[in-house]
């Protein structure tokens, strides 16, 4: 089994609907050419680097999936190409490195959400820090009191 | 005698000496370069939107080439500029 990754550009002009639609239509088109989808990212709707038939922006999906063979993909491919709702498209292969980023990513081991995870980390360690010291000292206090109070009764 | 620790020095003598380059994609174990991370091949490229050589990079060849061809498909989908000015 083979992994592939397609990315492509669905033009921001379309209504919700239709862009839903067009990312519908290549999905079932694969599924149809007998390949298992992975897995289905939309990022949304992204600023261009530069203009592509004068839009500015762009709406970003990717799809990952595994296939037997590449028979099919020049006329995948070829079909992305006719689609006037697309203005871009990449397909790439990926290598076993490429299919383990990928999984890792989808876990949240890698990029933001695993910064994001290091935060609550530290932030749960604040919390459990300021707890930690905060009965040491309340300690001390009482026992030169009893003492305090014996010298009195002394 | 003098060592040199006891010598006092005008000017900083560490001031020209290079910092030995390093890959960092086998420092560090990187094995997948992501064209999808802007932010991340925004190392590898100068303001104008050029990939930097090697010898400035300090990457191994292996991990430059994979660089290189990172850089091509993230401006293929528009994410990495062509041609910019100003761009860091």
């Amino acid at each position: 089994m083979i992994q592939y990754e397609v990315t492509f550009i669905v033009d921001p002009v379309l209504s919700g609907d239709e862009i839903k639609q067009t990312a519908k239509t290549y999905e079932d088109l694969l599924k149809d050419s007998g390949c298992a989808i992975v897995n289905i990212d939309e990022e949304g709707l992204k600023q261009l680097a530069y203009p592509i038939k004068k839009r500015t922006s762009g709406i970003y999906y990717i799809i990952e999936f595994t296939t037997p063979n590449g028979i099919f993909l020049p006329k995948f491919e070829l079909a992305l190409k006719r689609d006037e709702r697309i203005l871009r498209f990449l397909t790439v292969r990926l290598d076993k490195y490429g299919v383990k980023y990928n999984a890792d990513k989808r876990a949240g081991l890698i990029g933001k959400k695993r910064e994001k995870a290091k935060e609550e980390v530290k932030e749960e360690v604040r919390k459990a820090k300021p707890a930690a010291p905060a009965p040491k000292k309340e300690t001390p206090p009482p026992a030169p009191a009893p003492e305090a109070a014996k010298s009195e009764e002394e | 005698m003098a060592s040199r620790d006891d010598i006092k020095f005008l000017s900083n003598p560490n001031i020209g000496s290079q910092r030995k380059k390093y890959c960092r994609f086998k420092k560090y174990g990187i094995r997948h370069i992501d064209y999808r991370d802007p932010d991340f091949l925004l190392q590898f490229i100068n303001e104008q939107g050029k990939i930097l050589p090697r010898r400035i990079t300090g990457n191994s060849l292996k991990y430059q080439k994979k660089v290189a061809v990172a850089v091509k498909r993230a401006r293929h989908l528009a994410i990495l500029p062509y041609v910019a000015d100003l761009l860091k």
